[in-house]
């Protein structure tokens, strides 16, 4: 190491290693990322865990989700109090779910949090709306859009309330063939 | 060891008093459990704690209630007061041994009272429940361990007890809650029903709110259950767990114990294994993280009395080293991996497609990085370094007729002259059978590395695809299509805006697309017209398919003809015809074929389809028309073989007789191997064939790449100042990158290097040479002149494709490989098979001369027809065997899923059906009781979530809580239960439903993040 700053601890990084799919590596450059949103903010220094947040605005302008239609929901549903302020814990957590390695069903959990705008647990009408609107940029008319989640809820709908629980999506999701390829962003 | 044993008590002590003050009532009808527990098992045997426990505890509930009730308030105010008073007098009593656990205990509760006020004030606004749960397991797995070393303090020292009587009562409540939660997490885990009972009969001792609060929770709880499978039984294996551990103690421990213990250790480590695929917040998952590390080590110790103990430890540190070790190697295999940054790049700019195709061409050049290393460190260095220096034999040395010409450029790039004439080729290579001070076996070397290259490459394919067809989903019904489109069009990877413009318009057009397929189906205009197009588009393919066939054929039986006469009479062209027009054929027929596919008018996708396989079977036709006219070649050199073996026994009895004749006294005849006739060797022709078609074909890619791409690309973008119309948008446009034709000419490049390897060694080096430059070159082009696909085509499922393909290359040009080496007889007088009649014969040889006698006669008659014959039916019937069971699996897969399914709609429905009724009675109920307040109530609970949470936990101070610790997110789904109801008349805050609906769809283990945007979302109304 010499002179070199450390960031985190050998326990951190074991520590992290086994919580996420990452390696010390990625870690490392995750944390660098970390800190290059928010310099003042952030520490380098994480031997003592502090407790900083960065705010929603910073970390969706990350070039990794910059382009992203549901930016803004990802970063919300990996923090803690729902408001999108992310610290490092899950920061990280949110790239280990979608690195590469993360499996199907973690994944699935995730999706479904994401296109849960509401947060009631079910993606009902209202949700997919939002979804088919952000994914098409509202160039659809109304009328397709209704008729679109209609036929999404229709599909996928398994007990017939009109809107997806989790069971339903993660039955869906599961067979998707191109999801997990999708799903996916490399940091 | 004291010093552990305080640090866990200090956390116990938080955790307990940041639970205190929402839990009074049950610390103190668990006090008064324990205390009765206590006093009858302690006394008699510590081994049955468990049983004594559960047994009491259910008595207790019924019996215990109402006293519990009343005490809880002023004992509640008493206990802060005790304490205080207690820190003094106990610190002065250091006396005993026996006494310092109890003293470190009680020491430790001031300090954690402020601790834990203090935590609790900073977590408290921000902790989400989910985290709480993690804790409060936490803390009851320290309150296992700290209350066995208690009581095992305590059975030593019964006779204290009386002395210290205030003390124990304390003591006694605490573990008493301790009691009471373990217990109630087992029951809830495993006696649901008895649970469930037990409740009705406190509920009815209860106010009318509460029961309809606990009846709901209940039924939640459950709900829960069913629809977190996963996560219930994880819960209930960490139940299992804490209930073990209050059995163990290290001193005393039955087999049946040590066999508990070791299974929740197993269990743990378990659970740290699986730890990052559990969907928890990172805290949650750091805190379980240490916590069952903690745990691990300090039972695992414990573990393995007696004799088997030194070996058990030691066997426990080699198994932490190795991880560490395989952890480093892991961390140290992912930093070797090339190009990830390039690769991202790419991925960001283009989307995961075209990402596709590079991450694919790294792949490739891994395996040939293996090919290569496997060539290079057994074939060419072992014959550089040890063999016969270049010169010495006259296969190693350049004839005396091509000498002048040997070091020209011009022969170079051809790979003649001494190119020709090194380790590259297949002639250099001596038939020795054993060389240098190593003993190498050169010839048997040289085969089985030619062996490998295949085994190891089929091998590589095989596990890929394997591995592909695990990860990507069934997708093959089409009944998901609208849902898809929605939940996995967008690539998540983009991070380029002309990138995501174009998906955006992509994806809205599919939709339009499927919106009219679904409005409508298909008007087919003139199906006639269509037919016969598609037709006319078929015939045109063939045409040309057949047409380059020939074309090929045609320019390798001349190049023939040149070769013959010599290459110097011919022209640059001419020599290196084969090639050229074989790459011109790869490069134009593609282009040709896309253009007749406009004429069949098939959905992109189809066409996609289409186009791939008119170029495989052009490539592979080209392939097969160029190794046919091979073949050709070889038949011919081996007639020419035969005369000049003819020739050279009669130059070497004319040289001998003549030079007998002349003095017989003088030395034995020295004649420049450069001067040796020798014959054509036909394996070193075909080797160089591949090396020039691999070369060629490389050099045209390339330069397609310069001119198509970054020409095209300088062009459109410099002239576009002074043309007339706008070459940017308009006709020549900058170029996109053709995903489906760079992944397969790969393909086919890999096929030539498979098939060639064993006649050039040096293939697998020129190859890795090749891929490393594509990278970059391709890397650089894509990023610097291409532009994003319009139509953004998913990479999914292609990935197997294009590995089904390579498979199917792998096949074909193994084919004709092995075909040679098995059939043709090796040359004469060059190669490392020289003299035997077949290849294949050197290890024949290696068995007789260097094994034990009855090794190679068992293996002559394993060899033997009537021994492999009846083998190779086994096999076939193994193989048929496996195929048809793993069938039957799948059936039976498919079978359990459809089953799970509709017990699931089942489940769900008659949940429904019980939540709507329980949420009808609770209407009635509250009409009852009051008619028309509810506005107001639901007013003040939304302004005052804290007074709420306080009015909770009064209300679950009534009775023993029955549902803490399993899911600590239906107290807030109670909270919000209660708001919810009463406003079925008047306008909610829409996220308040998901405390009615969200049992069934409760995500496992999920942080419920709901409270605060409770707030934050416009009132509507949704019914």
């Amino acid at each position: 190491m010499g002179n070199k700053q450390t960031i985190f601890t050998d326990e951190q990084l074991d520590a992290y290693q086994d919580c996420t799919f990452f390696t010390r590596k990625e870690i490392l450059r995750l944390h660098g990322r970390y800190h290059e949103l928010a310099p003042h903010l952030v520490p380098m220094d994480y031997t003592n865990d502090p407790d900083c947040k960065v705010p929603l605005a910073l970390i969706v302008n990350m070039p990794e989700l910059k382009e992203n239609p549901f930016r803004n929901r990802i970063v919300e549903s990996f923090s803690e109090d729902g408001m999108g302020n992310l610290s490092f814990n899950e920061f990280v957590d949110m790239f280990s779910v979608l690195s590469e390695t993360a499996p199907r069903e973690l994944k699935a959990i995730y999706a479904f949090k994401i296109y849960d705008y509401n947060v009631d647990n079910y993606l009902c009408k209202e949700d997919l709306e939002k979804t088919l609107n952000k994914l098409t940029k509202e160039e659809l008319t109304p009328e397709e859009v209704v008729l679109v989640c209609e036929k999404a809820i229709e599909e996928a709908d398994l007990d017939g309330d009109n809107k997806l629980s989790y069971a339903d999506f993660e039955n869906m999701i599961t067979r998707a063939p191109d999801f997990l390829s999708t799903f996916h962003i490399r940091i | 060891m004291r010093m552990q044993k305080r640090r866990d008590f200090l956390k116990l002590c938080n955790f307990i008093y940041a639970q205190s003050t929402e839990s009074w009532g049950e610390f103190f009808l668990g006090g008064r459990r324990i205390t009765r527990m206590s006093r009858s098992s302690l006394i008699t045997s510590e081994n049955d704690i468990d049983i004594g426990l559960e047994l009491t505890g259910d008595e207790d509930d019924v019996s215990t209630l109402q006293e519990g009730q009343e005490r809880k308030r002023h004992r509640g105010r008493r206990k802060a007061g005790e304490r205080e008073k207690k820190k003094r007098p106990r610190r002065n009593r250091e006396a005993s041994a026996a006494g310092e656990a109890k003293e470190e205990e009680s020491q430790a509760q001031p300090q954690k009272g402020k601790r834990g006020r203090r935590r609790r004030e900073r977590t408290e606004a921000e902790e989400a429940e989910g985290n709480q749960r993690g804790e409060e397991k936490h803390a009851k797995i320290k309150s296992g361990k700290a209350e066995k070393t208690r009581k095992n303090v305590r059975n030593e020292k019964t006779q204290k007890k009386d002395q210290e009587e205030e003390e124990e009562e304390e003591e006694e409540e605490e573990a008493g809650s301790r009691n009471s939660k373990r217990k109630k997490r087992r029951a809830s885990a495993k006696e649901e029903e008895k649970e469930e009972v037990e409740s009705k009969h406190k509920v009815k001792e209860q106010t009318q709110e509460v029961k309809e609060k606990k009846k709901k929770k209940k039924k939640k709880h459950k709900k829960v259950e069913t629809s977190s499978e996963q996560d219930t039984s994880e819960e209930e294996d960490k139940d299992e767990a804490d209930n073990e551990e209050i059995g163990v103690r290290p001193e005393s421990l039955t087999p049946e114990e040590l066999e508990k213990l070791k299974e929740a250790v197993d269990e743990r480590k378990k659970l740290i294994q699986g730890l990052r695929g559990k969907p928890w917040p990172m805290k949650k998952k750091l805190v379980t993280l240490r916590e069952s590390q903690e745990f691990v080590e300090k039972y695992e110790g414990a573990l393995g009395k007696g004799k088997g103990r030194k070996l058990y430890a030691y066997k426990v540190m080699m198994n932490k080293k190795w991880m560490k070790f395989q952890r480093d190697f892991e961390n140290f295999k992912t930093a070797c991996i090339p190009w990830e940054m390039k690769i991202k790049e790419i991925e960001s700019h283009f989307g995961s497609s075209v990402a596709s195709y590079f991450l694919f061409l790294r792949w490739m050049y891994g395996i040939n990085m293996i090919l290569f290393g496997l060539t290079f460190g057994l074939v060419m260095v072992p014959e550089a370094l040890m063999g016969r220096p270049y010169g010495s034999i006259p296969r190693k040395t350049v004839p005396r007729a091509e000498e002048a010409s040997a070091m020209d450029f011009a022969v170079l790039w051809d790979f003649g002259g001494y190119a020709q004439y090194s380790v590259l080729f297949y002639g250099y290579y001596n038939n020795q059978r054993a060389i240098g001070w190593l003993k190498f076996r050169m010839p048997l070397s040289y085969f089985l590395v030619g062996v490998g290259t295949v085994a190891y490459s089929y091998m590589v394919v095989i596990r890929t695809m394997a591995r592909n067809a695990n990860d990507s989903g069934v997708g093959d019904d089409n009944s998901f299509n609208f849902s898809w489109k929605m939940f996995t069009s967008w690539d998540y990877l983009i991070g380029n805006p002309e990138t995501a413009d174009n998906k955006f318009a992509s994806i809205t057009t599919s939709f339009k697309e499927a919106i009219l397929e679904e409005q409508e189906s298909r008007k087919d205009d003139n199906i006639h017209l269509t037919r016969f197009l598609r037709v006319l588009a078929n015939f045109l393919v063939l045409c040309c398919l057949a047409g380059s066939g020939y074309l090929i054929y045609f320019v390798v039986r001349r190049s023939q003809k040149f070769a013959l006469d010599g290459l110097d009479t011919h022209s640059w062209w001419e020599r290196n015809e084969v090639n050229m027009v074989m790459s011109l054929l790869g490069m134009f027929c593609p282009m040709l074929f896309d253009v007749i596919s406009t004429l069949e008018n098939y959905h992109p996708r189809v066409a996609l389809q289409w186009q791939l396989g008119r170029i495989f079977a052009l490539f592979l036709g080209n392939l097969y028309t160029f190794i046919i006219a091979l073949m050709d070649e070889i038949n011919l050199k081996r007639e020419e073989e035969k005369i000049v073996k003819f020739n050279i026994t009669m130059w070497e009895a004319s040289l001998y007789n003549g030079t007998v004749s002349e003095n017989s006294t003088a030395l034995p005849i020295t004649i420049q191997p450069a001067d040796v006739p020798r014959g054509p060797c036909w394996e070193t022709m075909v080797g160089q064939e591949f090396v020039r078609l691999i070369i060629s074909d490389t050099m045209t890619t390339y330069i397609t790449l310069l001119i198509g791409d970054f020409l095209r690309a300088v062009l459109v973008r410099f002239l576009n100042y002074c043309w007339c119309w706008d070459l940017e948008a308009g006709f020549p446009s900058y170029s996109e990158f053709d995903v489906s034709g760079n992944v397969l000419g790969l393909i086919f490049n890999q096929g030539m290097i498979w098939m060639g390897a064993f006649y050039a060694p040096c293939l697998p080096a020129l190859n890795v040479l090749r891929l490393h430059v594509s990278m970059y070159l391709q890397c650089w082009a894509v990023m610097c002149c291409n532009v994003p696909q319009e139509r953004v085509f998913k990479a999914s499922g292609s990935n197997n494709f294009y590995m089904a393909m390579l498979l199917v290359i792998l096949f074909l040009s193994t084919l004709p490989a092995i075909y040679t080496i098995v059939t043709i007889p090796p040359s004469f007088d060059c190669g490392p098979f020289s003299g035997k009649k077949r290849m294949f014969d050197v290890i024949q040889e290696t068995l007789e001369s260097d094994f034990p006698a009855w090794f190679s006669k068992v293996f002559s008659y394993a060899s033997n027809p009537g021994l492999v014959l009846p083998f190779m039916l086994l096999m076939v019937l193994a193989i048929y065997y496996l195929q048809s069971t793993s069938k039957s699996y799948k059936e039976a897969n498919v079978e359990l899923k459809k089953k799970l399914q509709t017990q699931n709609e089942e489940n769900k429905k008659k949940n429904k059906r019980a939540a709507l009724k329980a949420q009808m009675d609770l209407e009635e109920a509250k009409k009852a009781t009051s008619h028309g307040d509810g506005p107001e109530h639901q007013k003040n609970n939304n302004a005052s979530l804290k007074d709420q949470e306080v009015d909770w936990e009064d209300n679950q101070g009534n009775g023993p809580r029955l549902y803490r610790g399993r899911n600590e997110r239906n107290p807030s789904a109670l909270r919000i239960k209660e708001c919810h109801l009463p406003a079925t008349n008047a306008p909610v805050p829409r996220s308040h439903h998901h405390g009615s609906h969200g049992a069934p769809g409760y995500l496992p283990g999920l942080p419920l993040q709901s409270e605060p945007r409770m707030y934050r979302v416009p009132s509507m109304q949704r019914h």
